[in-house]
């Protein structure tokens, strides 16, 4: 995974509340095995209306989404986050995000910022103002910047650190296979299994 | 102070802990299916790494495989390519696979618990955000995104922030005619789609306790639709009378049960958020909009957004009715419909058919409409052929089809047109998600078999 430390880029105000995952990306669209490709995807509904923000200039370079509240509900669909970065996609910003797919984004090296709807509000009015505007977002100091305004996001301290190192969880983990292995020697018995066991 | 059961369940299950990172939570039970399984295997292959735990492992096709022709190959080519590369990986990697055509295949959440490998006190994990269906047994189970799929298949582990607890209580008694369905769509309606994020919701009360296994699976199943990662019922005699008997219920059958009884929240223990609800004011419950918090009781009307303060939710109740294509004030039970689904992992099960069935004996669907009847699992198709449900369906005008996903989320074949209208017993009630520019209505079994015969929104009450 890439490192994340600051980006700057154009915003895409998406002034729409709940766009739960099926809106990001359709069902039909999770056929494939690959990571990549679905971009063609993103919004799909939505990208047949010319006047869908995505089909606008300049708005259809932007790489920082400015979403409202409740962006990313309903299903489990990691393909979202990789619909979202296949098309350029390197931060979202919305006042709060579903648990599911913030965790996914951070899997994925998405930046989900959170921050008050009153600031997300005043940054889709900065973006209509001049849809060119310069956004940093600085993920050392967690603070949005453009214009001469500097806004705080949330993250937390763990997924901060992970993105700004860009490290891989899976090799985070098997540095407590001990843990693991001990733990695995008090299961109870009565536990279910699958199959029988070959590997332990 | 006393610990909720969330807390205990998660307790049990830390295998490392340290300040400032999240805990490193042991899995007991990784459910697969074909969708969003494929890049994580793919992942392993890459940086050469096995399965860890083949025994803790189960997979079956669900999502994307057709409920017509099951004995022939997928038509769809790109379909085809997914479930064949989910047989490939599962024999590769060396995990238990139901296929198309097996007697245990079906969706994954009503194929875990019919098995017997749901059981209280275990931590569940899946690639889809419902199986918080297995919350029911009293299990801390929660759906993931693939890159945890393939953290759990490579160490059987996930590092996860603990969650805060919310309870809510469903005290009194359910009217005839009410479900478990209604019960969490009028919580959905009450907090909302976000309400609970960040929690896990425990589900207490009369009213839960007074619920069929299958009932508070229909509950625990829609947790994510109210916001939460996962929700759950403390197991009593109920709980513990349906796993016993099943394939994979214990051997040590005494050591089980000393383990189950521990389960359940401490009378001192203090939730993080509490809410109520009473059961006896509950009436059969609909959804109007475009997301499952947008619903009403179906005695009421369409809802006018004007009359709603917040700026937000008016914005997006406007633009729902326009989606929807409903006019504020209009009676919802004069909304035509086009087309009844019975099935899913919400309402998929064999007491789910049941009671549509009961409707529907000796009666026929309105002309106007056609309904399909999808079991949640292949054996829940052969009971239900065992006890003649499929004849009552058939002979009433619906169709009899094959266990899968289906039309709750349109990948395969059965997908609603553009304009199309369903009442459907599934759990989203998106924008196209039912196949591109349909317009769904959630519901009960009872309401989706009412609505069937009379061709507009209804519950048996109006026949």
């Amino acid at each position: 995974m890439d490192k994340f430390v600051t980006h700057v880029g154009t915003g895409v105000p998406l002034r729409r509340s709940n766009v739960d995952t099926d809106q990001i990306i359709p069902a039909v669209y999770l056929k494939r095995v690959t990571r990549s490709g679905f971009e063609d995807g993103l919004f799909s509904a939505w990208r047949n209306d010319p006047e869908f923000i995505l089909n606008k200039e300049p708005f259809k370079h932007g790489t920082i989404l400015v979403a409202g509240v409740d962006f990313g509900t309903g299903s489990s669909r990691e393909h979202a986050v990789w619909a979202l970065q296949n098309y350029g996609f390197k931060v979202v910003i919305s006042s709060r995000f579903a648990d599911i797919f913030r965790g996914n984004s951070a899997k994925g090296g998405l930046l989900t910022a959170v921050m008050p709807q009153s600031d997300v509000e005043a940054l889709w009015d900065a973006i209509d103002a001049n849809p060119e505007l310069a956004i940093t977002v600085d993920l050392d100091a967690r603070k949005v910047a453009y214009n001469k305004v500097s806004v705080a996001f949330d993250i937390d301290d763990y997924t901060r650190w992970r993105l700004m190192e860009g490290l891989d969880d899976i090799g985070l983990t098997l540095k407590s296979i001990d843990s693991i292995d001990q733990f695995e020697k008090s299961r109870p018995l009565f536990k279910p299994l699958t199959q029988p066991s070959t590997s332990h | 102070m006393g610990k909720t059961l969330a807390e205990k369940i998660w307790q049990q299950h830390v295998v490392h802990s340290a300040a400032g990172e999240p805990d490193l939570i042991y899995i007991d039970l990784h459910l697969i299916h074909e969708v969003t399984s494929a890049q994580a295997f793919d992942g392993l292959r890459l940086a050469g790494r096995k399965v860890r735990r083949t025994d803790l492992t189960i997979a079956t096709e669900d999502h994307n495989t057709p409920t017509l022709n099951i004995d022939k190959p997928i038509a769809d080519p790109v379909s085809k390519l997914q479930v064949d590369t989910l047989r490939n990986n599962c024999a590769e990697f060396g995990v238990r696979l139901h296929s198309l055509g097996d007697i245990d295949q079906g969706i994954v959440h009503v194929v875990g618990p019919q098995l017997g490998l749901t059981q209280p006190g275990m931590t569940i994990v899946c690639g889809d955000s419902h199986t918080s269906t297995h919350g029911a047994f009293g299990a801390l189970a929660f759906g993931i995104g693939t890159s945890e799929v393939e953290h759990v298949l490579a160490t059987q582990t996930l590092p996860l922030v603990r969650p805060k607890t919310m309870a809510i209580n469903v005290e009194g008694t359910l009217k005839p005619g009410v479900t478990s369905k209604d019960i969490i769509l009028a919580i959905i309606a009450k907090i909302g789609t976000g309400g609970g994020q960040g929690y896990v919701l425990e589900y207490r009360g009369s009213a839960i306790r007074a619920l069929s296994m299958e009932g508070r699976m229909t509950v625990c199943n829609m947790s994510i639709e109210a916001g939460a990662r996962a929700g759950l019922i403390a197991p009593d005699e109920k709980t513990f009378a349906y796993i016993k008997g099943k394939t994979h219920a214990p051997a040590q059958w005494d050591e089980a049960m000393a383990y189950w009884s521990t389960l359940s929240s401490d009378a001192d223990a203090k939730f993080d958020a509490e809410i109520a609800i009473n059961a006896d004011e509950l009436a059969p419950f609909v959804t109007w909009g475009t997301n499952p918090g947008q619903g009403a009781p179906l005695n009421g009307n369409v809802p006018d957004p004007a009359a709603i303060s917040d700026p937000e939710e008016r914005g997006a109740a406007e633009r729902a009715l326009v989606y929807m294509d409903l006019t504020a004030g209009m009676p919802l039970k004069k909304i035509a419909i086009d087309t009844v689904f019975l099935g899913s992992c919400t309402n998929g099960r064999i007491e789910d058919l049941r009671s549509a069935a009961t409707i529907l004996d000796g009666k026929k669907i309105a002309s106007s409409l056609r309904m399909l009847v999808v079991p949640g699992s292949a054996r829940v198709r052969l009971q239900a052929e065992a006890e003649g449900l499929d004849k009552i369906f058939v002979a009433a005008g619906a169709e009899w089809r094959n266990a899968g996903c289906s039309m709750c989320l349109g990948m395969n074949p059965d997908q609603l047109a553009v304009g199309e209208r369903s009442a459907s017993t599934s759990n989203r009630n998106f924008e196209g998600r039912q196949g591109k520019g349909g317009r769904t209505h959630l519901v009960s079994p009872l309401v989706a078999a009412a609505t069937a015969l009379r061709g507009t929104l209804s519950s048996p009450a109006d026949l």
